[in-house]
């Protein structure tokens, strides 16, 4: 787990190292993080099956969610999953908020730390906002989602999803498919999946395509037919929101659909196709697939609820896996 | 063209020290006296082998004073007094203040407040057009008149290249020189850092080196076309340093400057998102900056400029994609330089005296500080075996936004002599 580089930092010495770890870029995960963290997942799913789903397990610690962003997955799977653990939990939103009259993300973060949050949950808008959290607070940070950079959790439910749906990640193929540009989920998957073994190949129209993606591992096309060869088809947005006037990424959003638009014919049977949601349904994915009995969609929304248990879990307990699971075992 | 900064004339006598001048030819062991602020005696010395070297003093032809509009972040005084911790004996100093330095009136009261807070003596380019704004030319005669140094949209690119050429045109007349900052903004929109392996990993929209190397070729065949001279700002791309050294062969009377930061880093920085490592232009891949490298050491860059760009700390501790761009760099430009490019073998160390200090003079028709008997004192000396840790504490700057907080530095500018009096250090 990543360790927020101080903000003075002296490239010739090595970094100073902080106790507290936070999750900020899969790419400060290895694969053994990620395994203790699916696993650890996989015990609070099971954990999940009794009557009484509530765990002890954070009893007395403070979880706070602070959202820049709309959001509604993120923000509810992650208050479910602290409360689920028991800890004290407060979302905090940008509207209705001191940031409605200009308060900076440093002094709001200020503010919160004044609590002793265990954790601070950042959903933000924008690149380095979750390391601006890490210099104000004593808190772990989690990163929610900040701008167009990193999404772990997200990426980390998807493993999860695809790892109990087809059983094991490592030699799969996976194509990406979109705008691959600003979405923070597909570079903290494309980092995630390559991480765990998976063969991974982004599609796309040129533009949407980074220059220089491919240093993360994957394989880029700019063809549609490239899907068929995958075994999983993960849809991305077209994130609209984030797009400058005039920067003409895409002539049409008839022209994307038409060219890049994951409709059934584009399919082969058998295929599994994930979206991490909101979908724009008619726009990047025909209304059929995703509504198609394999799609593993609604999966991946449940699978959020147990893997954000395991990395608020794990963020402050990290001892071996096995011992703390036989532990919350015993407790429920 | 350069104001501030006089006053009191010194003695002094560095006794058996060694001298190096690039301009002067000069690297021996000297003693050299200086009465009422000219170098009066230059006599053979016996060096104590303290790993001391005087040279010329330096010259900063890229400077942010913040003046008028944000003394909070710097103003003439600190800036100058920075300067003086840095070893320079003159800085330029650009127009992009609120107001723009864009009127005689506005320079004047500039060049009157610098009489009395200069420390060193410093030169005020002026606006190339009214506001930045890229539409109406400024006066430029009259601002030339009233002693502006130069003149620029720094900050901005002149996005028409009909502005540009009549200002080249008014360079005629005028006589200083035209800098322009290069950026196609159709290409860099809103770029945060280099287009590259790295903005693809951390998802910024990248602003690619060809944002910066089209506006250089269409300035330079501009200035080619009008027979003027020109200087490129803060260049950092190797299509850049490609397209500088080809026109400079074919006689266009174009030079071109570098930062020390894009002289040290890429953009493999930017990982740590730290809000100090965000500036325009951006950092770039280690090409360039290799590019980079041997353009100034083949001359084509003719000066190390340190773009120090003040900001106030509230606006840099905020996220890396809110942070405005910029950073300090007056106190630390030797010291970085002399410890990764000179110190490795890089670079050498006359190159670096050379493209801080003469280099950047000629540029602006300036006089270059010299070592020789009758000359005014403008020296720099710099011990190179002292190791430093920068602090915030220690910055005479108004503001500490330096990439190089907590690093540890070889080589220290101990005293700074700028038109023969002593600036800085004992």
């Amino acid at each position: 787990m990543a360790e927020v580089r101080p903000l003075i930092r002296d490239e010739l010495l090595p970094p100073r190292r902080l106790e507290r770890r936070h999750l900020i870029s899969i790419a400060d995960l290895t694969r053994e993080d990620v395994e203790r963290l699916l696993s650890l997942a996989r015990a609070f799913a099971r954990s999940l099956e009794r009557e009484v789903k509530k765990l002890p397990a954070l009893k007395g610690r403070t979880v706070v969610n602070l959202f820049y962003e709309s959001s509604t997955r993120t923000s509810s799977s992650f208050e479910l999953a602290a409360k689920r653990l028991s800890a004290d939990v407060m979302s905090i939103k940008s509207s209705g908020s001191a940031v409605d009259k200009g308060e900076s993300l440093k002094d709001t973060a200020i503010t919160i730390g004044a609590y002793d949050p265990d954790i601070v949950v950042i959903r933000h808008p924008h690149i380095g906002s979750p390391h601006v959290v890490a210099r104000a607070t004593k808190a772990h940070v989690v990163n929610a989602g900040d701008g167009t950079h990193q999404h772990p959790t997200q990426a980390l439910l998807d493993l999860y999803t695809i790892d109990e749906e087809l059983g094991g990640i490592e030699g799969l193929h996976v194509a990406i498919v979109g705008d691959v540009l600003h979405s923070r989920v597909a570079r903290s998957n494309i980092q995630a999946l390559v991480l765990m073994g998976a063969r991974v190949t982004v599609v796309g129209p040129p533009p949407l395509i980074p220059r220089g993606i491919a240093a993360l591992g994957c394989e880029t096309s700019y063809s549609i037919d490239t899907i068929r060869d995958a075994d999983v088809v993960y849809v991305l947005r077209m994130q609209r929101e984030r797009m400058l006037e005039g920067a003409n990424y895409v002539p049409s959003l008839r022209e994307y659909t038409a060219r890049w638009g994951v409709t059934p014919a584009r399919l082969r049977p058998g295929q599994r196709v994930m979206h991490p949601g909101p979908m724009n349904r008619g726009v990047e994915i025909d209304p059929a697939v995703a509504d198609a009995a394999d799609a593993l969609i609604e999966r991946q929304v449940r699978s959020g609820l147990v893997v954000r248990m395991a990395v608020l879990y794990d963020l402050l307990t990290h001892g071996p896996v096995e011992v703390k699971v036989a532990e919350i075992e015993e407790v429920a | 063209m350069l104001f501030g900064g006089n006053g009191r004339k010194d003695d002094l006598v560095l006794d058996g020290i060694r001298v190096v001048d690039p301009t002067q030819g000069i690297d021996e062991v000297l003693t050299i006296t200086v009465e009422q602020g000219v170098i009066t005696r230059l006599e053979p010395g016996s060096s104590p082998a303290n790993g001391k070297v005087v040279a010329p003093a330096f010259v900063d032809p890229h400077v942010h004073l913040r003046t008028p509009g944000r003394e909070d972040e710097e103003d003439i005084g600190s800036g100058t007094r920075a300067a003086a911790a840095g070893g320079y004996c003159a800085i330029l100093a650009m127009p992009n203040t609120d107001p723009v330095v864009d009127s005689a009136a506005i320079l004047g009261a500039l060049v009157e407040r610098a009489e009395v807070e200069a420390e060193v003596p410093v030169g005020f380019l002026a606006a190339i057009s009214k506001g930045q704004e890229g539409g109406e030319l400024t006066e430029m005669v009259e601002l030339a008149e009233r002693g502006a140094a130069g003149f620029t949209d720094d900050g901005r690119p002149v996005a028409s290249p009909g502005l540009l050429l009549r200002a080249l045109q008014y360079h005629e007349v005028a006589g200083r020189r035209i800098a322009v900052h290069c950026e196609e903004p159709g290409l860099s929109r809103a770029g945060q850092m280099h287009e590259g392996v790295v903005s693809a990993e951390l998802g910024f929209g990248g602003y690619p080196s060809v944002a910066e190397s089209v506006m250089v070729g269409r300035d330079l065949a501009l200035a080619a076309y009008e027979e003027q001279p020109i200087h490129l700002l803060h260049l950092s791309a190797r299509e850049s340093v490609d397209e500088l050294r080809r026109a400079r062969g074919a006689d266009v009377h174009a030079t071109g400057e570098v930062t020390p930061h894009h002289l040290c880093l890429t953009d493999e920085a930017i990982r740590t998102l730290d809000p100090n490592l965000k500036m325009n232009p951006p950092l770039r891949a280690e090409e360039h900056r290799q590019a980079l490298i041997e353009g100034l050491k083949d001359g084509t860059i003719a000066a190390i400029a340190t773009d120090h760009a003040p900001h106030a700390a509230h606006e840099k501790d905020v996220p890396f994609e809110e942070a405005p761009f910029g950073v300090t760099g007056l106190e630390t430009a030797f010291a970085v330089v002399y410890t990764r490019l000179v110190q490795p073998g890089v670079v050498p160390l006359e190159t670096v005296l050379e493209r801080m200090s003469a280099g950047p003079a000629r540029i602006y028709g300036l006089e270059p500080p010299r070592i020789a008997v009758g000359a005014p004192a403008n020296l720099v000396v710099l011990d190179l075996e002292t190791t430093w840790c920068v602090a915030r504490e220690e910055f005479r700057s108004r503001s500490a936004n330096s990439w190089l907080l907590g690093a540890t530095l070889k080589g220290r500018v101990v005293q700074t002599v700028a038109d023969g009096k002593v600036v800085f250090g004992a």
